[in-house]
């Protein structure tokens, strides 16, 4: 030739059609969309658990002048039954009623000679069934306290007798202790990933069915090779599926720490999140470039569903026994067996990670096996995807596809 | 210097036990236009694409100025397949760039190029519209944009005149004459015999998987035999046959048509045909394109396998 002409190496071929894809797909309005619910609908969560907490979070009780002792034992007693409560000072039994009659107060704690605990309790309408019950063991413990001190005993010394003698538990190998934000954390990550494989991974394969029912593939062809063609696309696809995470977890973490729903440190919530994307990477690739393989043998995007199947249904089974089993049980065996396998991991692992406990190990070798397995996949796409994506009209059969030269 | 060429040398290529193209050979000049004719099934699609690299042979070669084609020397191919395709939600202008750069070119080079060929083949005003919503023959016209904006140096086009209303066609055949003017050489199959007759220098027509013939339209076409055009209105079917001198009797419209043997004394023809009445017009004229492709194709046996 001329010479004078620039040369197109590998990579230049890869970046023009991963770019290609960038932004043609940033522009439809359906990522847009599809993004835009998908943070919206996590802030929302972060706000429905702020608003449900908010109010169980803590009891609003008043007291008045003669009941304002019981303050420092019922708070004490709140603490051990894991409640909190907040103590007001009615200036009257009138002014207590008034203030329990627009809300302010959940319940009032008023003097009565006629109890032996030596008080009752007025409410609005009912009260709580925790708050009750830590009436009921207060008022237990002021009767209990009575009748140690007529046997003429220390209620004090009885008190921290009681408060010592505790079963020790000795556990032979030291449990996790996961802690329920983590595994709310979890939950989301699992559900992100699952979305974003689907979302992403169908449209790698609708976009190789795209290019092969416009045809448009032999031009493509007849100046890139095919693994440019297929490295691009899932190169860029991925770009795009990144920064829909990226923008969802980012939403994700500021709503959750500025609603103080989470309240797991910054560390571990920004831990998660880089987890979410090593794992959605991985994740992505690996399925990725079997979906563009699937992809090429047919030539209907009506077709797409059912060819890339057989696939889906592994990231699906993942998905479900994540959901399903690790909220109740999050050290269970099976999840634990399941997240190292290479086709499971990027589901599972993301998941498991967030709730935490995984031994280090554990993490590395899922991690490593993803990466070794990456390779023999691109290796065999490559081939299904050359020996398919021209053929167009019937169904390429998989094992035709793998054997023609 | 040497003739830069286009050497398809001996492409054989099958699939499972069809053989698509059996020992295919031609080559093409610089400047030249070569039309590939043959019926569908014949092997044209195959060797185009095996010359672009979209298939591998099995065995033969294709070189280019002596060297064998290499995925570098392909990006310099403007290539017309014979299934039309462009992404349909993809803007003209951005598809065109998209293709060039694709080609190697810079995004300035892209530009310019996008839009003098959008301007040359009158399509300029659709160059932010969805490739979708063009009509038929301006998808055409982009489509031959998009075999046209890497300023190639060789052009393969497959059917390139195939849905193209006469504008465009006229439009077309423009084209390719000035890039062969420019030293481009040219390869492009079509039915349209008659087209390929006026415009290319040479042709080669394939049947099952390899030349039957090949060479210059003038030579080809001398080689064919004399016939004789003659309008006899009143003259009974078949009045010529038997006629010392003629090989074969056709109609076309009004006339028949004589395929005479050389040195046939065509004036005892013409006191046969004025026996049967007024003799309106009697005309020698060569073989056409399409009467040689007819014998070509149809001689020697019935067809070998076939593939697309």
């Amino acid at each position: 030739m001329t010479g004078t002409e620039p040369i197109l190496g590998n990579w230049p071929a890869v970046r023009l059609v991963a770019g290609r894809e960038l932004s043609t797909r940033l522009r439809t309005r359906s990522y847009r969309i599809t993004t835009a619910i998908l943070a919206i609908l996590i802030i929302a969560l972060c706000v429905i658990m702020k608003l449900v907490s908010g109010s169980s979070s803590g009891y609003e009780v008043g007291f008045t002048g003669a009941t304002q002792p019981l303050a420092s034992p019922l708070h004490q007693v709140a603490a051990a039954l894991g409640q909190t409560v907040t103590d007001h000072t009615a200036t009257s039994q009138a002014d207590g009623e008034a203030q329990l009659r627009s809300g302010k107060l959940d319940a009032l704690i008023i003097p009565d000679a006629k109890s032996t605990s030596g008080f009752s309790v007025e409410v609005k309408k009912d009260i709580d069934a925790n708050l009750r019950t830590a009436l009921n063991v207060l008022a237990g413990q002021i009767a209990l306290d009575e009748q140690i001190v007529k046997l003429h005993g220390n209620p004090a010394t009885v008190r921290a007798a009681e408060a010592e003698a505790t079963a020790t538990v000795h556990p032979l190998q030291a449990p996790y202790p996961y802690q329920t934000q983590q595994l709310v954390l979890g939950i989301v990550a699992g559900v992100l990933i699952y979305l974003s494989l689907m979302i992403n991974g169908q449209m790698v394969a609708q976009g190789v069915v795209e290019e092969k029912t416009s045809r448009v593939v032999e031009l493509l062809l007849s100046t890139v090779r095919p693994w440019q063609l297929m490295a691009g696309k899932v190169l860029g696809i991925g770009t795009v599926g990144l920064i829909q995470m990226l923008v969802i977890g980012v939403c994700g973490i500021v709503a959750g720490l500025a609603t103080g729903v989470l309240t797991v440190s910054v560390t571990a919530a920004v831990g998660t999140v880089i987890w979410l994307i090593v794992w959605y990477l991985l994740g992505f690739f690996m399925y990725a470039i079997v979906f563009a393989a699937l992809g090429a043998l047919v030539s209907r995007q009506e077709e797409v569903g059912s060819v890339v199947s057989p696939a889906m249904i592994l990231v699906i089974a993942g998905y479900v026994v994540g959901i399903s089993v690790l909220p109740s049980d999050p050290s269970s065996s099976l999840a634990e067996v399941m997240s190292v396998i290479p086709v499971f991991a990027p589901t599972l692992m993301p998941m498991r990670l967030a709730m935490g406990g995984v031994p280090a190990w554990e993490a590395i070798v899922s991690v490593g096996l993803v990466i070794i397995l990456i390779p023999a996949l691109v290796w065999l796409a490559a081939r299904i995807y050359r020996n398919a994506v021209l053929r167009s009209g019937a169904r390429v059969k998989l094992s035709q596809a793998l054997r023609a030269a | 210097m040497a003739q830069r060429q286009l050497e398809i040398d001996k492409i054989s290529k099958r699939y499972g036990d069809l053989v698509a193209l059996r020992e295919m050979s031609f080559a093409v000049r610089a400047g030249e236009l070569f039309g590939f004719v043959g019926s569908n099934g014949a092997g044209k699609t195959t060797t185009m694409r095996i010359a672009l690299g979209v298939l591998s042979a099995d065995s033969g070669e294709v070189r280019w100025d002596g060297k064998p084609i290499t995925a570098q020397t392909r990006r310099h191919i403007g290539y017309m397949p014979e299934e039309r395709g462009l992404y349909p939600k993809m803007k003209v202008a951005d598809q065109l760039i998209y293709l060039a750069r694709l080609h190697g070119l810079s995004t300035r080079e892209a530009n310019r190029s996008v839009d003098t060929w959008l301007e040359r083949l009158g399509v300029a005003a659709r160059r932010d519209d969805e490739v979708q919503k063009l009509s038929l023959g301006n998808q055409q016209r982009v489509q031959l944009a998009a075999a046209l904006v890497h300023n190639p140096q060789i052009l393969v086009l497959d059917e390139p005149f195939s849905g193209l209303d006469p504008v465009a066609v006229d439009v077309m055949s423009d084209v390719l004459r000035e890039k062969c003017a420019e030293g481009v050489p040219a390869v492009f199959s079509s039915h349209q015999l008659d087209l390929v007759e006026r415009l290319c220098d040479r042709v080669g027509i394939v049947r099952a998987g390899s030349m039957v013939a090949l060479g210059g339209i003038e030579e080809l076409c001398a080689a064919g035999g004399d016939h004789l055009l003659v309008d006899a209105p009143d003259a009974p079917a078949g009045w010529a046959q038997g006629l010392p001198g003629v090989i074969a009797t056709g109609a076309e419209g009004r006339h028949t048509v004589l395929e005479l043997q050389p040195g046939t004394d065509d004036q005892a023809i013409l006191k046969a045909a004025l026996d049967t009445g007024p003799v309106r017009e009697f005309t020698h004229r060569r073989a056409t394109l399409t009467e040689l492709f007819r014998h070509a194709v149809s001689s020697d046996g019935p067809e070998g396998s076939q593939a697309a």
